[in-house]
C-alpha cells in the first residue's frame, strides 16, 4: 500500500466508526435535543472524512470537483436544517427529558 | 483497500440499523426527523464508500443529490411539525 491508501483507509475507517457511534447516541440518548448533538456529528465531521478517503483513491479533477461540492452543500444545509428542527422541537414543547438539569431558554 | 472498505460498508450498516430503530420506535415526529435526516447522511457515506471501493466515480453526482434533497426535506418537515404540533 501507497502512503495516499493508508491515509484513505485511515480517513474511511473514521468516518465510517463515527457513523456507528452516531447510531449508537441515537438510540441510546434521552431526548431529541440530546439525539440530533449525536445526529449531526457524521453529518459533517463524518461526511468529510469519508469524501477525503475517496479523493485519496479516485484522483481525477472531476471527481474531486464533485466531492469539494457535496462537503461544500453540506457544510451550508447541515447546521441550518439542525437548527430548524430543534428550534420546531422546541416550540412544540413537552419534548425535553424530565432529568434536564436547565433549560436556560425558558424566560 | 477492499477489506478496509468492507469494514466500513459494515459499520456503516450497523449504524443505519440502529437509526432504523430509532426511526420505528421514536415517541414524536422530531425524533424520526432526526433519525430520517441521519439515515440520508450515512447513505451518502454509503455511496462514498462504495466509490472507493469500485474506483469508479459514478455514485458521486448521487451524493450530490442526497445532500441537497436531504436538506429540503429536513427543511419541509420542520417547518410543518411546528405549526402542528408533536
Amino acid at each position: 500500500m501507497t502512503a495516499l491508501e493508508v491515509l484513505a483507509a485511515v480517513c474511511l475507517l473514521l468516518g465510517s466508526g463515527l457513523a456507528l457511534l452516531s447510531g449508537v447516541g441515537i438510540v441510546r440518548l434521552p431526548d431529541v435535543f440530546a439525539r440530533m448533538h449525536a445526529a449531526t456529528k457524521p453529518a459533517t465531521l463524518g461526511l468529510v472524512l469519508v469524501c477525503i478517503g475517496v479523493a485519496c483513491v479516485d484522483t481525477s479533477l472531476a471527481d474531486i470537483t464533485k466531492l469539494v461540492l457535496v462537503v461544500v452543500l453540506q457544510f451550508l444545509t447541515a447546521p441550518v436544517g439542525a437548527h430548524m428542527v430543534g428550534r420546531a422541537s422546541y416550540r412544540i414543547g413537552g419534548l425535553l427529558d424530565p432529568d434536564t438539569v436547565i433549560d436556560e431558554s425558558d424566560v | 483497500m477492499s477489506t478496509v472498505t468492507l469494514v466500513c460498508l459494515v459499520l456503516v450498516s450497523i449504524g443505519a440499523l440502529l437509526t432504523t430503530v430509532r426511526l420505528v420506535i421514536g415517541p414524536s415526529v422530531a425524533d424520526r426527523v432526526v433519525a430520517t435526516d441521519l439515515l440520508l447522511t450515512l447513505l451518502t457515506m454509503g455511496a462514498g464508500i462504495l466509490s472507493a471501493r469500485t474506483g469508479t466515480g459514478t455514485y458521486l453526482i448521487v451524493m450530490v443529490v442526497i445532500a441537497v434533497l436531504g436538506f429540503l426535506g429536513t427543511a419541509m418537515v420542520a417547518r410543518f411539525i411546528e405549526g402542528r404540533g408533536p
